[in-house]
């Protein structure tokens, strides 16, 4: 089955995914027969537990975490962020900085500008025009002030990767905390948890075909830990709350079938992002591919048209039944090009017109080629409007192109 | 194996069918993000809007004063540190019950661990705070109480009007957690006066993982989790719709039940207490017999253990002390606070029906739970 069979083309996988058919029937009977509450002494609780063991050892195997333990499921990516974040600062009061990056997702950067109003200095890293890190200045920032290293895995708007396992065995050599939000990352590449120097890791169910409202803090056994949510037993004390199981063992099988499916992920899934790319990139004049194109999530391409509004060309998508996005699902309603574009540098007049497919497994070559031959058209009409496109190319001196002329 | 009777609804309830209808599509064609300006994630959006109304219906609210959360757990630790921090210049007293919920009692714990005051209000042996108490421990300092609506255990109902009225009047905001009386009997949070008021889905046939606060307009509350700015930047994350879309059926459901199953609840737990009492001598009610939810039954066993009489009647699903607590041999805190002796506390029983409890089932539990009390007590 294809999105296309419900709801036109859907390529818009990173803002949240279609919960898998698989994963639906195995959280039913946690919603109808299976209702116990996982703490209760009867029958009924039992059963429950049971199953949200074998989740947390599903997530654990696509983890590759040594310990089951190490899984402490929370209610979403969000959730899983800030409880890592506050939670390091508050197990080490005596380190008062932090370390990220200019283009996390809100989850940090929200977190982070809170974090500034209570006095923590935080040191965001620079992204290049391909947005990537400089190691060395990163380097140089690892000192014993430095409470926790925050660093997406890969990012949501271009699907660069960082080097995280890398910069985890730098923090690890500094004696600093690490962390990763790996919501975009998690079921798209392999991860090992083991063998990486990686304390803490944030995951998104919703993100890898499981639904909305269940994520998982991933706790390196011995990390130092003080919950977020207080008032109860579950999750060893890490996080209180009677267990939401439905979706916990929606997310096991999640997982589950993500780890099958990953090399699908890293081949087909790549190999239509790439053709939909070439497609789109032949035709259209004026348009790049924005972040690293040798290093990035298979599933995602981020497009620079230029000279035009995203916006726009989302509206005309939404008319033909494919769904897009520009920018985040969480920022989108802003005029603003996105705080990951800014970044990169991208100039305002290729800023405007990003836009980004997602893909996934359950994307076909069908709709990529109806994609393909979707754009050109819709590029065509919209740069025909604007004012910073001539004839047959971009004007001159865009920057004077609304300049008013006053007699 | 006769099936088993569910008598544990104050830990959790079964997932009513037409709120797994109504949340179904959601989990299925329906799965776009609210965040997302595409029609699949407008779909998500505006199905948001509908479940956030129901439940601002059912509560007496309007829209915007419902946050959704993940669990009741949630709204209280989000309601108490989330007040007090925003409160912190106003003053740092707070104040509570001995008999709420450890999701309220943990937090404000957090909280006199890290520069605040908390002043907590005995109970009498029904399980009743005395207005009383509450006007002596406020104090010009004092800006925010937190008293449950019903305990979970044995369901005594807190004269909830009357405390938020004291301690409006002295200007502090009230909380209250009503996860155990929602869908139970009527709330509404103009008549209780209160501030905030947490709602557990889980407790009124919506599933586990989502809860919501009700925050009236105007009060100060900090967020405890940040991020991309939903819930009004109280709660960020990406929105749970299906669950969403489930609390909000809970609560038309809820709505439309009210107040006719109040009265069948009391009915039913009133003669299953008659059926018990007319064959144990000696068995005692653990709460207040009037101020009490409809549907909660906590009873001490004479001259047996809980955990024995429940061995004894496997068909029987219900709870020694909170569900919460299970595994651990102390003895109940709420009992505890209630000044129940020991020996009558490892005697209690906990019993809580239903909606979809039946007349049959409950005659019998009671046969069964007679049958295991004279086996554990004969010769």
């Amino acid at each position: 089955m294809t999105t296309a069979a419900i709801s036109g083309i859907y390529f818009d996988n990173n803002a949240t995914t279609m919960v898998a058919p698989e994963v639906v029937e195995a959280m039913l009977p946690y919603f109808t027969e299976q209702f116990g509450n996982p703490s209760s002494i009867h029958q009924f609780g039992n059963r429950v537990g049971l199953a949200i063991k074998q989740a947390r050892a599903q997530v654990q195997a696509l983890l590759g975490a040594e310990h089951d333990s190490e899984i402490v499921f929370t209610s979403c990516g969000t959730e899983s962020d800030s409880t890592a974040i506050l939670s390091a600062l508050k197990v080490q009061p005596e380190r008062r900085e932090i370390i990220t990056t200019v283009v996390e997702h809100p989850a940090i950067l929200a977190l982070c500008e809170n974090l500034e109003k209570d006095g923590y200095k935080v040191h965001y890293l620079p992204v290049d025009g391909k947005g990537r890190l400089d190691l060395d200045a990163y380097q140089a920032l690892l000192s014993e002030r430095v409470a926790i290293v925050s660093v997406m895995w890969a990012n949501n708007e271009t699907g660069t990767l960082f080097p995280v396992l890398e910069m985890a065995e730098m923090a690890k050599a500094a004696g600093v905390l690490f962390h990763t939000d790996a919501v975009q990352a998690v079921g798209k590449i392999p991860i090992d948890l083991q063998s990486s120097a990686i304390d803490m890791l944030s995951l998104s169910g919703h993100k890898l075909h499981a639904p909305k409202g269940i994520g998982v803090l991933y706790l390196r056994r011995n990390t130092r830990f003080r919950p977020l949510l207080r008032g109860g037993h579950q999750e060893r004390g890490r996080r209180a709350g009677t267990e939401n199981s439905a979706s916990i063992v929606a997310l096991g099988k999640a997982c589950e079938l993500a780890l099958a499916h990953m090399d699908r992920e890293r081949n087909e899934v790549r190999a239509l992002r790439d053709r939909l790319e070439q497609g789109i990139l032949a035709v259209v004049p004026h348009c790049f591919v924005t972040g690293d194109p040798d290093n990035r999530l298979p599933n995602t391409a981020n497009i620079a048209f230029e000279y035009i509004e995203g916006e726009a060309i989302l509206l005309l998508l939404n008319k033909l039944g494919i769904a897009a996005s520009s920018g985040s699902a969480c920022t989108s309603g802003s005029l603003e090009p996105s705080h990951v574009m800014r970044a990169m540098g991208i100039p305002y007049t290729a800023a405007h017109g990003t836009t980004r497919f997602s893909l996934s497994r359950y994307n076909s070559l069908a709709e990529v080629e109806r994609v393909i031959d979707a754009i050109p058209p819709i590029i065509a009409q919209l740069r025909k409007l604007s004012p910073y496109w001539g004839e047959n190319g971009p004007i001159q001196d865009p920057e004077q192109a609304f300049a008013p002329a006053y007699a | 194996m006769a099936s088993l009777i569910y008598l544990d609804h104050n830990a959790t309830t079964p997932i009513a069918p037409e709120v797994l209808e109504a949340m179904l599509p959601w989990l299925r064609e329906g799965f776009g993000n609210p965040g997302s300006d595409h029609p699949l994630g407008r779909a998500a959006r505006a199905a948001l809007d509908r479940a956030r109304a129901q439940v601002a219906a059912l509560i007496g609210a309007t829209p915007d004063e419902v946050i959704f959360t993940a669990s009741a757990t949630e709204a209280n630790n989000l309601a108490l540190i989330g007040a007090a921090r925003a409160l912190a210049e106003r003053g740092r007293h707070l104040i509570t019950s001995a008999v709420d919920h450890p999701s309220v009692a943990a937090p404000l714990g957090h909280l006199a661990a890290s520069g605040w005051e908390l002043t907590v209000l005995p109970v009498n042996a029904e399980g009743r705070v005395d207005p009383a108490d509450l006007t002596a421990a406020l104090r010009p300092d004092t800006v925010l109480v937190s008293v449950m609506h019903a305990n979970n255990e044995v369901g005594t109902l807190q004269p909830i009007a009357e405390l938020a009225a004291l301690a409006r009047a002295r200007s502090a905001v009230f909380h209250c957690d009503a996860a155990q009386s929602i869908g139970k009997i009527p709330v509404n949070v103009d008549a209780l006066g209160v501030d905030l008021l947490t709602l557990a889905g889980h407790k009124f046939h919506a599933p586990k993982g989502i809860g919501a606060l009700y925050r009236r307009a105007g009060i100060p509350l900090a967020p405890i989790l940040f991020g991309a700015g939903q819930e009004g930047g109280l709660r960020p994350g990406t929105e749970n719709v299906p669950y969403a879309v489930g609390l909000g059926a809970a609560a038309a459901l809820a709505a439309g039940r009210l107040p006719a199953l109040t009265e069948r609840l009391t009915r039913q737990r009133d003669r299953l207490h008659a059926t018990l009492a007319a064959a144990i001598p000696g068995l005692t009610l653990n709460g207040h017999p009037e101020a009490r939810l409809p549907n909660t039954l906590s009873l001490a066993f004479p001259g047996v253990t809980g955990r024995d009489l429940l061995a004894r009647a496997p068909r029987v699903a219900a709870s020694l002390g909170a569900a919460c607590h299970a595994g651990a041999t102390a003895i109940s805190g709420v009992l505890g606070a209630m000044g129940v002796d020991p020996a009558r506390a490892l005697g209690t029983v906990r019993l809580s029906l239903g909606a979809e409890t039946t007349d049959a089932e409950l005659d019998a539990a009671a046969a069964a739970l007679i049958a295991a009390w004279r086996g554990l007590t004969a010769g």
